[in-house]
């Protein structure tokens, strides 16, 4: 009685953004304050930290492929959990538009990845000698990608669409236990890849001239993964509105 | 400027492939909304005119 009390004002709260009318409204207002900045932010983080960074004393101009692997691995793990986290609302709460997030989040999560552990292959094959290791972090990091192919896979395999949305957010729910591993496999394990430089807690151990371009990429590949995601769920409200506007003719047609 | 091929290669794939899903789900967006906007609306229930 208790758990009806206190879980079902959020999920009449949710519903509310379900309309998609007003989710097309609210969504067509954001759209711009995200991918204009995104790619400002991008275009200054990226010129800058390919042309005035300076160089590691180490590794040489290599390093500027931080400014975009970074981000991308950050974006990676991020993207997941906001699958999962729409995965949740859709199983609890039972969210057509979390249903549609999940499904539109996963190619793009998947996209930058792959991404991630391409750029990755490129900086660890001058540094390590190698284009890939059976590393911790790495290997944890594909199985993210496999993840996501998982879901993009499962959602789409089924001629029911609300058996493969219930069938994919349990596989993005299970997957969740990837993120921790991923974040903490260079502690937990002896790791060729290097230990996190920027912490929550902690001051970062990252010269500024190099910290500010990664903030700017960082911010900007994010405000633009937001951006890429929403013009995809609006596009799927409108496929979705498109397919019962054509139904109820067929309806009306047929008598 | 060491490692350029490297460094080039990361920097079209951080460009190109954001770039390719920006594109596309924009298309994506303008093709159902004008697919949309071309369906006339169904009349109501209830408010026909017989």
């Amino acid at each position: 009685m208790d758990a009806t009390i206190s879980i079902a004002p959020r999920g009449r709260n949710l519903h509310r953004f379900a309309n998609p009318g007003r989710f097309l409204r609210i969504s067509g207002t954001i759209l711009p304050w995200l991918a204009v900045p995104g790619l400002v932010l991008t275009v200054i983080g990226l010129t800058w930290g390919l042309f005035y960074s300076p160089a590691d004393w180490q590794q040489g101009d290599a390093v500027r492929i931080m400014y975009i692997h970074v981000p991308a691995a950050w974006l990676a793990s991020a993207g997941y959990f906001a699958l999962a986290l729409c995965s949740f609302v859709s199983l609890v709460w039972r969210h057509p538009l979390a249903d549609l997030a999940a499904v539109e989040i996963g190619p793009v999560g998947a996209g930058f990845t792959a991404l991630c552990l391409a750029t990755g292959s490129l900086w660890g094959r001058p540094m390590w000698g190698a284009w890939w290791v059976w590393d911790a972090r790495l290997t944890s990091v594909l199985v993210l990608f496999f993840l996501y192919l998982g879901h993009i896979a499962l959602v789409r395999a089924f001629d029911n669409p609300e058996r493969g949305y219930r069938a994919g957010a349990i596989l993005a729910l299970v997957g969740a236990v990837d993120l921790p591993i991923i974040k903490f496999s260079v502690d937990w394990w002896n790791t060729l890849h290097q230990p996190d430089t920027i912490t929550l807690t902690g001051a970062p151990t990252m010269y500024i001239a190099m910290l500010w371009p990664l903030l700017f990429t960082t911010l900007g590949y994010t405000l633009g993964f937001a951006a890429i995601t929403i013009a995809r769920l609006r596009a799927a409200v409108m496929e979705r509105r498109i397919s019962a506007l054509l139904m109820a003719r067929a309806h009306e047609v047929g008598g | 400027m060491t490692h350029l091929p490297f460094v080039a290669a990361s920097y079209a794939l951080g460009v190109l492939l954001p770039s390719a899903y920006a594109i596309a789900a924009w298309q994506r967006m303008r093709r159902a909304g004008r697919r949309l906007a071309s369906i006339p609306r169904v009349r109501r229930r209830g408010r026909s005119p017989q």
